[in-house]
């Protein structure tokens, strides 16, 4: 058994630094590389994409991503561990095959597949069976929003990715798993935890959380004495030391900008947190009161402590929906009186809307510049030099919301005087996908893993 | 004596459906206590009065000199439904640290504390 296991996080979201994960891979040893694709509504995203082609529907940047850490997993036997498959894993090992070859491997790739998390096609199965699928904010019955639902996929926890190294894989990918497995599975892997050791679980679900979001746990987005974080242009993503006890250290590779400190560490792990007692994932429930941080040397945080226990029965499943159509309009109105001058011409616009009954469901208006983000905590802004009228709606109707977008650019002729910005023209139409929380049964999940020589 | 806790505390925010969190860390170990006592549940509540629909839960963490608040409603929605420019409330975090508590003048000067500019 290894003694310490160095897993990698390369990317955050889809979307993320591209270089990051080839930097990764050649900035220092790592045995594995971690790649987060998935936020909540990115499944309905490449839902769509797959309904317009059925050989997509998984994170396109993941096979760019994996030519340039090619020499490193052929050679150095580094290994990739990436949500990248979407709502179609199995297609995304076929074009990463594909990419290997046109760049002239002939083998060594071994790719684990990942699937059973997708339910869309047992919804009414499910529902049937008794099943709601209820909203865990609303506890609205799914039912209510069956007809526009675009994806259904369940959270998968670190079991079928253990399966896959397990069986030889040095490439994993799955669909929907939560973002911790990824970096919690290669150490149960490597370690040999147990499906009840759960203070070691634990700890790689909270080593996960740490590196998930990539540079956000190391120096960015970071609040802490953000003046001093050194060079951010080259900022170094983390990585953590995992030794088969469960404590871990994170850090980053030498040369690189950005900081790892209990101040960068803690601000991530409070971030998108509930209850601190209780994070709950398919393999264990970790306590986050029980997190022990202390530095150990530059750029390096010791994590110890971590309690685990026993998770729920229930897996979480992400279901997105269409929600009708939103748009947002915006103009600059410039001193004297900037914020009263945009303030008219929010009244104005809301009185011209009224008489044309367009029926929105909801309108907001905000001021960029004086309280857009803060409300009336940002004070009396009345001096500003310079305040945005951000004027946004939404409604159940495309050609309503189309109309509204008409209704900006005359206000610069026919409204309050002092305005400009309004040059990138009339505003977007956009389809609001929205995100519909829920539980189902563990046992309706069956998992499956394949292997792909 | 009247503290701000941008001098205190550091924060960090994020949404979780049309619930934002913010996690408050103390600048200082020692200085968690402070926190503790005066940044409570209700007057966290009073500070966002207006600006958030629902309830406001508290969690501590004391082994990371930290509160995690649960502010519920405060994102238009949330997600893709939101209209806010902060839909997704990660600036919540410098909202909340605007607050300005009163701490007594004995207990401040024991632990230091900078008074509010």
């Amino acid at each position: 058994m290894k003694k310490v296991v160095r897993v990698a996080a390369g990317q955050g979201f889809w979307g993320d630094d591209l270089d990051a994960p080839r930097r990764q891979v050649e900035g220092g040893p790592i045995d594995y590389l971690m790649l987060d694709y998935l936020a909540e509504v990115t499944m309905s995203i490449l839902q769509k994409q797959k309904e317009r082609d059925p050989a997509l529907g998984y994170a396109r940047d993941f096979i760019g991503a994996m030519e340039s850490v090619l020499p490193a997993v052929l050679d150095r036997g580094v290994k990739v561990v990436a949500n990248a498959g979407g709502v179609n894993p199995a297609a995304c090992a076929v074009a990463v095959k594909a990419m290997a070859g046109k760049t002239g491997v002939k083998g060594g790739l071994r790719i684990g597949v990942v699937t059973g998390d997708d339910l869309l096609d047992r919804i009414d199965q499910l529902i049937g069976a008794g099943h709601p699928l209820a909203n865990m904010e609303t506890g609205e019955p799914l039912s209510t929003v069956r007809d526009r639902v675009l994806s259904a996929n369940a959270y998968l926890g670190s079991e079928p990715i253990v399966e896959a190294l397990g069986k030889g894989a040095n490439v994993v990918i799955t669909g929907r798993s939560t973002d911790t497995a990824l970096t919690m599975a290669p150490l149960r892997h490597e370690f040999g935890w147990g499906a009840t050791s759960w203070d070691q679980l634990a700890a790689g679900i909270v080593a996960g959380h740490i590196i998930e979001c990539g540079a956000q746990c190391s120096g960015g987005n970071c609040l802490y004495d953000w003046r001093s974080i050194p060079d951010l242009a080259n900022v170094g993503y983390p990585l953590v030391e995992a030794k088969p006890d469960g404590t871990f250290v994170v850090t980053k590779h030498p040369n690189t900008g950005g900081r790892v400190s209990v101040q960068t560490i803690t601000e991530q792990l409070v971030y998108e947190m509930g209850d601190p007692h209780s994070y709950i994932t398919p393999d264990v429930i970790a306590d986050f009161t029980t997190i022990r941080l202390a530095r150990d040397g530059d750029d390096r945080v010791l994590v110890s402590g971590i309690k685990g226990k026993p998770p729920t029965d229930k897996l979480k499943v992400s279901v997105a929906y269409r929600a009708g159509f939103k748009a947002v309009g915006t103009l600059v109105y410039a001193w004297p009186d900037a914020l009263e001058k945009a303030q008219l011409a929010d009244r104005v616009l809301r009185e011209r809307l009224d008489r044309l009954g367009l029926g929105f469901e909801r309108i907001l208006s905000e001021f960029v510049g004086a309280n857009a983000t803060h409300g009336r905590l940002a004070g009396d802004q009345s001096g500003a030099p310079e305040v945005q009228l951000r004027f946004g709606v939404r409604g159940p109707d495309r050609a309503a919301v189309e109309r509204f977008t008409r209704e900006i650019a005359p206000l610069v002729l026919n409204g309050p005087p002092s305005v400009t910005g309004f040059a990138g023209g009339r505003p977007k139409v956009e389809e609001i996908v929205a995100y519909w929380p829920a539980l189902v049964d563990k046992s309706v999940v069956k998992t499956k893993v394949d292997l792909i020589q | 004596m009247k503290v701000r806790l941008v001098d205190i505390a550091h924060a960090r925010s994020g949404d979780k459906g049309d619930t934002a969190n913010v996690g408050v860390i103390a600048l200082e170990p020692r200085w968690y206590e402070v926190l503790e006592q005066f940044v409570t549940r209700n007057r966290v509540a009073e500070h966002f009065r207006g600006m958030i629909e629902g309830e406001v839960d508290r969690y501590e963490l004391p082994n990371l000199n930290a509160l995690n608040f649960l502010l519920h409603g405060a994102l238009d929605g949330g997600g893709t439904l939101s209209l806010k420019t902060d839909a997704q409330g990660k600036v919540y975090s410098t909202a909340l640290l605007r607050m300005v508590i009163d701490v007594p003048d004995a207990e401040a000067r024991r632990l230091s504390l900078p008074a509010a500019k």
